[in-house]
């Protein structure tokens, strides 16, 4: 195995007593090209920052090549950033642009002469050495900005979101160009980007970041085949994501029928999450194969392939994907290859708080005051309670609630949503409802006595 | 009513207020006291030693007042654009503060507080005064300059192996400088042109280019006041094209 260049040890960071960053323990091997990946806000830029040594983490280390960084200044640490919005210095041309991290070296003339050529030309931009960088178009700043940085023939090099500027067919042709160039120079990329997409292609690794957390490290295919949860399963590529029961080994019921899968080690008859993508579930005409029914709701043309969403006879929706169309409306058989059904353990099945019983039928959970049946506990008794998610309710007038949050995360379930609802001081609740609510939706949250069970005290 | 015809009355008053009176300089500039055209009056300029010298010493005081302004004012702004230094909005009023007093008030306080402490009023008491009056329209654009100034240059700089020092000098000191050019812009010609600062500061012992101006408007001598006015236009016309020019470039400034 090659040996780990960077490494990230307990990470912590909070800005204004807000924690950005948890925990974050990660390698990074050598010529690895690496990718945060993550939607904004999951501290992949944060992450990065402190690898060029911009920002200090509150708590943790970070080693290169086995030594603590410490409080090395970015001006002292072998590594060069690639910045979102290119930052090349107006008042420098393109060559001073590439040369100024040289001249900063007391590189020799003719040395710094050869190297700008010779990156010019790796970055395909050979004659524009004298162009002003502001008379270039974006993507030719991307590429001097590229060039800028490997110039220095950095350890590692960091790109933070640089093709994000970019419309879409550049975008593509920079993604192949920066693989090549990575192969080329034999250099370690550390890559943030929000685009899964953009992730897959290039990585040899994915890190998968949501709310300061590393949700699942791995190669694209571990990545996208078997994700490890809901989270990643929505962010990475299209997928069906349902709830499911797992019968025994290699057995699981979802969608109110049972499938074979090769999925082990759960238990037996335990609640699980299931993901199956849209272009794994297949269309067939003998009923023999056939495992459940649906008819055609929608197919729209994608271009490769045709999506089309429709209702299993147990009231599902599921998305498919195939290069042939069915009429909408009409009755299709369709089966699940035991391989392409992913199942994951349940990250929780309820929401569980911990509270205090402040009156008679009163407890009191997240800091706003829930009817409950307490007749078993006396006032002031610390006590873990359980909601479950289909006894949250919620409300479009915020003022109504006990508490108030926004929706912060939606899963669409097949027949239900699941969501994630970040309270006004920052704790979450996970609701089950069918109401169609919007990502930032201002909401009122209640629940109604029948549904607040005390398990016991602390 | 048409769009167009609501420029009517600010065309009216650039009319009556900026070119008519621009047109009577340059009317009276080239007529002698009888009426009759002539170029006696900006000969004279040329030709005059007492005129000439004046003119040198207020390009002078000029130059050193931009250059005093600079040195004290760039720091300011630079600490005023400073987040870890400067946390609040105030220090920025603060500094604004003084232009809302009336700059004659400021200078006369100026001069008595001078008489008080006993310092004999002459080069030094001038430069102060300048100095005082005209550092807040150094500090102003160069501030805002720095304040907008994107933090990644600064960044990629240290990335690139820049150390505090090095990133200041090579990068955001040639980046502020359209901020420089507009301060200069903006002390420089001002300068050139005040009488009253000299007047209360020196005692009339000092005098500049606008206090000639000044006096022969005073003393009636309308042709040639109006032909050293003309002259100060020209020069600030050509300054501002110049910097303006230099702008583009984002290299330079007047210095």
């Amino acid at each position: 195995m090659a040996e780990k260049i960077i490494e990230i040890q307990h990470v912590s960071k909070s800005f204004d007593g807000k924690r950005v960053l948890e925990d974050i323990n990660l390698y990074i091997k050598k010529g690895e090209f690496l990718t945060l990946l993550g939607p904004s806000g999951c501290g992949k830029t944060t992450l990065l920052r402190m690898i060029a040594g911009f920002l200090a983490p509150d708590e943790g280390a970070i080693l290169l090549d086995g030594k603590e960084m410490g409080d090395l200044p970015p001006h002292q640490r072998p590594l060069n950033t690639v910045f979102q919005r290119y930052a090349l210095f107006p008042h420098l041309d393109v060559y001073d642009n590439i040369a100024f991290g040289l001249k900063l070296k007391k590189v020799p003339v003719d040395e710094i002469d050869r190297r700008v050529r010779r990156v010019l030309k790796l970055v395909a931009m050979s004659d524009y050495e004298d162009r002003d960088v502001e008379t270039l178009s974006g993507g030719q700043q991307q590429r001097i900005a590229i060039a800028r940085a490997i110039v220095n023939q950095p350890k590692v090099l960091l790109l933070d979101e640089p093709l994000a500027a970019l419309d879409l067919k550049m975008r593509k042709d920079m993604q192949i160009e920066l693989k090549e160039m990575h192969r080329k120079l034999g250099i370690t990329f550390i890559y943030v980007t929000h685009d899964q997409e953009e992730a897959l292609t290039l990585s040899d690794t994915i890190v998968v970041m949501n709310e300061g957390r590393i949700q699942q490290i791995g190669t694209p295919t571990d990545i996208y085949n078997e994700p490890v949860n809901c989270f990643v399963a929505d962010f990475i590529g299209e997928s069906n994501i349902l709830k499911g029961r797992m019968i025994r080994d290699r057995r699981v019921a979802f969608i109110k029928h049972q499938f074979d899968c090769v999925d082990e080690g759960f238990g037996e008859d335990v609640p699980v999450d299931v993901v199956v993508r849209p272009e794994d579930i297949y269309f067939t005409t003998d009923p023999q194969k056939c495992q459940f029914k649906a008819k055609v709701n929608t197919c729209t043309f994608k271009g490769v392939h045709y999506e089309m969403w429709v209702d299993t006879d147990t009231g599902y929706e599921l998305m498919i994907q195939d290069y042939d169309p069915y009429p909408v409306g009409s009755e299709v058989m369709l089966y699940i290859d035991p391989d392409d059904i992913q199942v994951m353990k349940k990250e929780r099945t309820a929401n569980v708080l911990e509270g205090k019983v402040t009156g008679d039928g009163k407890v009191e959970l997240l800091g706003g005051e829930f009817p409950c049946d307490t007749s078993a506990y006396e006032v002031g008794d610390e006590v873990r309670v359980e909601i479950p998610f289909g006894g949250v309710e919620l409300l479009d007038n915020r003022e109504e609630g006990i508490l108030s949050g926004e929706v912060h995360f939606i899963l669409y379930m097949g027949d239900h949503y699941h969501l994630t609802i970040k309270t006004d001081d920052g704790d979450f609740l996970w609701v089950d409802t069918t109401d169609i609510w919007d990502k930032g939706d201002l909401v009122g949250i209640t629940a109604a006595e029948k549904d607040i069970r005390i398990l016991g005290r602390l | 009513m048409k769009r167009s015809s609501w420029a009517i009355p600010y065309a009216l008053f650039l009319v009556v207020f900026v070119l008519l009176p621009l047109i009577l300089v340059v009317v009276y500039a080239f007529q002698d006291s009888m009426g009759r055209f002539t170029l006696g009056n900006i000969t004279k300029f040329f030709t005059d030693r007492d005129t000439l010298s004046t003119f040198a010493v207020s390009l002078e005081v000029a130059l050193e007042n931009t250059l005093l302004c600079i040195l004290l004012g760039y720091p300011a702004a630079w600490i005023l654009a400073n987040r870890k230094l400067n946390r609040s909005a105030v220090t920025i009023v603060l500094f604004i503060l003084p232009m809302w007093v009336n700059a004659l008030m400021r200078t006369l306080a100026t001069a008595e507080l001078f008489n008080m402490l006993g310092v004999t009023l002459g080069k030094g008491t001038l430069l102060f005064g300048m100095v005082y009056d005209y550092l807040p329209f150094m500090i102003y654009p160069i501030y805002n300059i720095l304040d907008k100034m994107d933090k990644s240059y600064a960044e990629a700089a240290a990335d690139l192996g820049a150390r505090p020092g090095t990133v200041f000098w090579k990068v955001t000191v040639p980046l502020s400088m359209p901020g420089v050019a507009s301060g200069v812009l903006m002390v420089f010609m001002p300068t050139v042109s005040t009488f009253a600062i000299s007047e209360f500061l020196t005692n009339n012992k000092i005098k500049l280019f606008g206090t000639i101006i000044q006096e022969n408007i005073n003393s009636s001598m309308w042709n040639y006041g109006a032909a050293l006015a003309l002259v100060m236009l020209v020069i600030i016309g050509l300054s501002s094209l110049l910097s303006g020019g230099e702008k583009e470039e984002m290299q330079g400034g007047l210095i």
